[in-house]
């Protein structure tokens, strides 16, 4: 059966993006394998350290940056990530440095807020309610 | 001026758009589509909502602040004051 065990988000810097996605977020890196003259990089929730990899892909293809650039001055994330109380993840996370460019939401059946990841995404967090 | 402010104000989606902002002043296009979508029901495309957006700011109701690379749009009433001086709302009757 098919199965996703990999996404991936484009960012500027790599190791840049490993302090962040880790020492911020919360994240644990996975695999770091050089590739070329970037590297294999990925990182996995501490929750479910055997599941989805989010690889921290290189943005050097010249279609990358236009694109993460026209998300950006709309507002639009890139991609969500699950919390369980987006209300107290944003908090802790403002207290880290983290810049949002949502506060916590209530949006109906999810509450959202979407957040700067340095690395030229926003970023969204839900809880389903 | 005033042509551009009643025709803004028009619009149920316009009116809808100033109500959000006045719930919580300074939110990025991709937050006003949000809210009108999942709070409101509305099918309006982040384009149409982009226009409703320009619309509202030629009237002078919204203003946009630059903050990074990131915008953020502002409700600014004062534009509505003219309604009021132009027809003047009588205060009630106090009761006798």
């Amino acid at each position: 059966m098919i199965r996703i065990n990999i996404t991936s988000v484009f960012v500027d810097d790599q190791a840049k993006a490993l302090d962040f996605y880790t020492e911020k977020l919360g994240f644990i890196k996975k695999n770091d394998v050089p590739a070329g003259d970037a590297r294999w990089l990925t990182v996995v929730s501490p929750a479910n350290p055997d599941g989805v990899e989010l690889l921290l892909e290189p943005d050097g293809h010249p279609a990358a940056k236009p694109f993460k650039k026209a998300l950006a001055d709309d507002g639009i994330p890139f991609t969500q990530f699950a919390v369980d109380d987006v209300y107290t993840e944003v908090e802790r996370l403002k207290g880290l440095g983290v810049e949002f460019t949502q506060d916590a939401v209530d949006m109906g059946p999810v509450v959202t807020a979407v957040f700067d990841d340095t690395c030229g995404n926003l970023i969204q967090l839900a809880t389903m309610k | 001026m005033d042509g551009d402010l009643f025709k803004a104000i028009g619009d149920a989606t316009r009116r809808t758009i100033l109500d959000e902002l006045t719930e919580k002043d300074g939110q990025t296009l991709f937050e006003i589509c949000g809210r009108l979508t999942m709070k409101h029901g509305s099918t309006s495309s982040r384009q149409a909502i982009s226009q409703h957006l320009a619309m509202l700011e030629q009237a002078g109701l919204v203003r946009t602040r630059r903050q990074g690379r990131y915008k953020f749009h502002h409700i600014d009433t004062s534009p509505l004051r003219s309604i009021v001086e132009r027809w003047p709302i009588d205060r009630e009757e106090p009761n006798p």
